[in-house]
């Protein structure tokens, strides 16, 4: 597959509706990005449940170490900024693959990954500094929440990398196609909604760290 | 998890044992079948595999009905342990373990199931498709609720069951007040099938979003496909919630977090917050349903429309987003406050308004209907009464000052059976009853089908509503036993003999699939009852070939198979056919619930190799899947005609 050549849905003999998108172009991938939404919304309630109890515990510290002692803010910036860019190289990404250029989208998914790797380190170091400070997911119930809500929340983007990476792949060996794009585009909405916790993260766990402290 | 090989599989206990043996020759007896007819090619192609949403149906109901047997002779032993004072039948722990399955497989395991199976079944026929938007996710979701199942299910026999009762609150649901790996069998055997429940919620939403045929108009589906709708959106608001109160119970337990416990910081009734905030909604999600089911029965057997077809919507919807709004009525008495419980009082009561509309709506289909007497139509004209009581009591129970002196007696067990039985499991019945011949192409014979109904329906009213009164002199719920001075022989006693008539009506019903099978007229039309309205009566045959229908049905008015009937036009005239296409079957989701057992087993006993081995084949199948180009098959428009024509001369029934 050339990945170097421009995908022009103007050519393509076969889907009748020369302008809508690849990814809308079959009925399964539109059945896709819808059931991908309604996914979306169990996250939600998913997070929101973990954000609940985050806040029910948050002074509930018990004998342990003090957040506001090992909180490293200017550590949080930058993973925010690293995750937050990653969310509009991954939309490049997209913006790309609409103009039909598989081998730009290509490198702006790449540029995405590497921001969200550099993330993900960045929070393993603050784990494990945390860890190394003696809070530990057994030291109080506060920690526990913390621990569980970033660790669900990194988990998640660890996995978004690794579903990025098969899609790359896939593109590769197939081209990009209605099934490859529309795959591409839902991991891209995925990749939006963990920037979309990440900022209630930010805000909810470090920013009103700064306020209650 | 140090475990000595007597500590692994549960000794000591004569009906464990009794269980295990029947467990071993019914393993050894169903491998001998199969191997000797030749029939697990057959098994794994025709069901294992399939993604047939009418043959997943189907696995779910009879997935449905064994946990029905299993969740009910745990209640069969429950009540024999409380038929007279001082019985020796059971001891404390066994009689603890016996109420924490029985409930935990009755609602999850029985009540779920068997409304998704009649779900999978009815709805992608109702809005005339050919199947559900996602069908290899159809077939995963069966396959981990199942694994899910199975694992919560194998705990009595090996490690021991879990004895927290069905609700697990903290800490009593704690490393240190339930020792052993029984507790975690629960949490890890409910989060699998959940993945499985989420997965459904998700399909059908976009199945009945997507997938309706031309002219299915949202305000003409039928009255089940819009509760499923609804339940599908309910389940994707609440499931969640119990996913990750589950997580944090297993990493209480297994990695010693505090969210719950009473050192560090925990909460204990932060359990019982999140427990109830998806508990209750779920109550709904194994209801409404059934009002899909009973608001089809009633008005095709009173042969009328449906009446207040659109009030009914918006009572569902109402029923729906106050589901969210009364978990708090599960525990007045945990000292919230007045304010609080008088928030949650009222929302509860509030539930009855819309709830009592439908009643209304169905009594007023009814009124001058040409009823037809069929035993569908006799569960749900005893499901309206029997249900009504366990209505009237839940107000009851709804008034916080009073909820004081009803909490934790037999009066709420007594309330929870008549609303669960009453509306869920007579529900099932009769959709399963209804929908059998769209199943397999005969009906279940109506004169046994009586005998059940009636032996069932009295023994539900004989076990139950004495147990109100029970409640109300006082008999607390989960003792398991009481002395002959408290004076609940009597009534307990014939509460137990309720239950029993129950269990045996059960046997005649499960007697009557086999004599319909031996005996039973085999169906000739699409639409046996001759009463259908909708459109999962408008197939050419009862059963319904593997791609539904061979033209897609045009729809112009709610109730559109009962239009056509009065137009007399024939959905199944069709001059040309044109290829059809059809997804293909998958042997993935079977092999990657497969590893979630493993996975959950190892979690279980905390033998973390067997949890990593069965985490690591869960993502190679993920994986698998992610690259396998699956884009269905095509049928050609000839074998769609031969197919017709078969039909069309009775040589073939559906499949």
């Amino acid at each position: 597959m050339d990945i170097d050549r421009k995908i022009d849905p103007q050519e393509r003999e076969e889907f009748p509706d020369k302008e809508t998108p690849l990814e809308y172009q079959t009925e399964t991938g539109r059945y896709n990005i819808l059931g991908f939404w309604m996914f979306l919304g169990a996250e939600i309630a998913l997070f929101a449940t973990l954000f609940g109890t985050y806040f029910v515990l948050i002074h509930r510290t018990a004998s342990g170490v003090m957040p506001e002692d090992v909180f490293n803010m200017g550590l949080v910036l930058t993973m925010t900024f690293l995750l937050l860019t990653s969310s509009f190289t991954s939309g490049l990404a997209i913006h790309e693959m609409r103009l039909g250029y598989p081998r730009r989208m290509m490198i702006w998914v790449g540029v995405t990954l590497l921001l969200g790797l550099g993330f993900l380190g960045f929070e393993i170091y603050e784990f494990v500094h945390f860890v190394q400070e003696g809070a530990t997911l057994e030291s109080s119930a506060f920690w526990s929440a913390f621990f569980v809500l970033l660790g669900t929340h990194g988990l998640h983007v660890a996995l978004g990398i690794a579903w990025f990476i098969l899609i790359i792949i896939q593109v590769k060996q197939r081209g990009l196609i209605p099934a490859t794009a529309n795959k591409m585009f839902i991991a891209s909405l995925y990749w939006h909604f963990l920037d979309v916790i990440w900022v209630f993260i930010f805000t909810g766990v470090y920013l009103l760290r700064l306020v209650i402290a | 998890m140090d475990l000595t090989w007597d500590e692994f599989i549960v000794t000591g206990d004569p009906f464990i044992l009794a269980g295990q043996i029947s467990i071993l020759f019914t393993t050894v007896a169903i491998i001998f079948v199969l191997t000797y007819f030749k029939k697990w090619k057959w098994l794994w192609n025709e069901w294992i595999t399939s993604v047939d949403h009418k043959r997943i149906g189907i696995l779910y109901i009879i997935a449905a009905l064994l946990m029905m047997f299993r969740a009910g002779v745990d209640a069969l032993m429950m009540r024999t342990q409380l038929a007279a004072p001082n019985m020796p039948f059971l001891d404390a722990q066994h009689y603890n373990e016996i109420f924490t399955t029985h409930g935990t497989i009755m609602i999850l395991f029985m009540a779920m199931p068997f409304l998704i199976g009649l779900m999978n079944v009815a709805v992608p026929l109702q809005i005339g498709a050919r199947d559900v938007a996602f069908p290899f996710l159809n077939n995963l979701s069966f396959w981990t609720f199942f694994m899910g199942a199975m694992l919560f299910n194998v705990s009595f026999v090996i490690g021991g069951a879990p004895d927290a009762s069905w609700s697990a609150y903290m800490p009593l649901a704690s490393n240190d007040l339930s020792p052993g790996p029984g507790q975690n069998f629960y949490l890890l055997g409910i989060q699998i099938s959940g993945i499985g429940t989420l997965a459904t919620g998700i399909n059908l939403i976009v199945t009945i979003l997507k997938m309706r045929t031309k002219g299915m108009k949202l305000m003409r589906m039928p009255m089940f496909t819009w509760t499923s709708l609804i339940t599908s959106l309910i389940i994707i608001g609440a499931f969640p919630i119990l996913t990750v109160a589950l997580a944090m119970q297993t990493f209480d337990r297994l990695w010693g977090t505090a969210f719950f416990t009473l050192q560090d910081g925990g909460m204990p009734m932060m359990w019982a917050n999140l427990f109830w905030l998806w508990g209750h909604p779920e109550v709904y999600i194994v209801i409404l349903p059934v009002f899909g089911i009973f608001s089809e029965i009633i008005s095709a057997f009173s042969r009328k429309r449906l009446f207040g077809y659109t009030t009914m919507v918006i009572a569902v919807a109402l029923i729906s987003g106050l589901s969210f709004l009364v978990w708090v009525h599960h525990f007045f008495t945990m000292g919230a406050g007045a304010t609080v419980n008088s928030f949650f009082s009222v929302t509860t009561m509030l539930i009855a308004v819309p709830t009592g509309i439908k009643i209304f709506n169905w009594l007023s289909t009814l009124y001058k209907g040409r009823i037809r007497f069929s035993v569908p139509m006799i569960w749900a004209l005893g499901f309206i009464p029997n249900f009504t009581i366990g209505g009237v009591t839940g107000v009851m129970l709804a008034m916080a000052a009073a909820d004081y002196q009803y909490h934790n007696t037999y009066f709420l067990v007594s309330h929870f059976h008549y609303v669960l039985i009453a509306g869920t499991v007579f529900g099932c019945f009769a959709g399963f009853i209804y929908w059998y011949p769209k199943m397999f192409g005969h009906k279940l014979n109506e004169r046994i089908g009586r005998w059940v109904f009636w032996i069932f329906m009295i023994g539900f009213n004989i076990c139950f509503f004495p147990q109100y009164f029970l409640g109300l002199d006082g008999m607390p719920r989960r003792i398991y036993t009481y002395f002959p001075e408290d004076g609940w022989f009597s009534l307990n006693f014939l509460s137990t003999v309720g239950a029993f008539m129950m269990g045996f009506a059960f046997v005649i019903l499960i007697y009557s699939v086999y004599y319909s099978y031996r005996y039973e007229k085999r169906e000739t039309t699409g639409d046996p009852w001759g009463v259908g309205r909708t459109l999962e009566w408008a197939t050419a045959s009862a059963v319904p070939p593997h791609y539904n229908f061979a033209r897609l049905p045009e729809v112009e008015s709610q109730d559109a198979f009962w239009e056509m009937k009065q137009k007399g036009v024939d959905p199944n005239d069709i001059d040309e056919y044109h290829e059809i296409h059809m997804p293909n079957n998958s042997g993935n989701p079977f092999i990657m619930s497969s590893f979630m057992f493993v996975a959950g087993f190892g979690l279980v006993f905390h033998w973390w190799t067997i949890a990593i081995i069965g985490t690591i084949g869960i993502f190679a199948c993920m994986i698998q899947r992610s690259f396998s180009r699956d884009d269905g098959h095509h049928i050609p428009a000839e074998e769609v005609r031969e197919t017709e024509e078969k039909i069309k001369e009775g040589h073939m029934n559906g499949y």
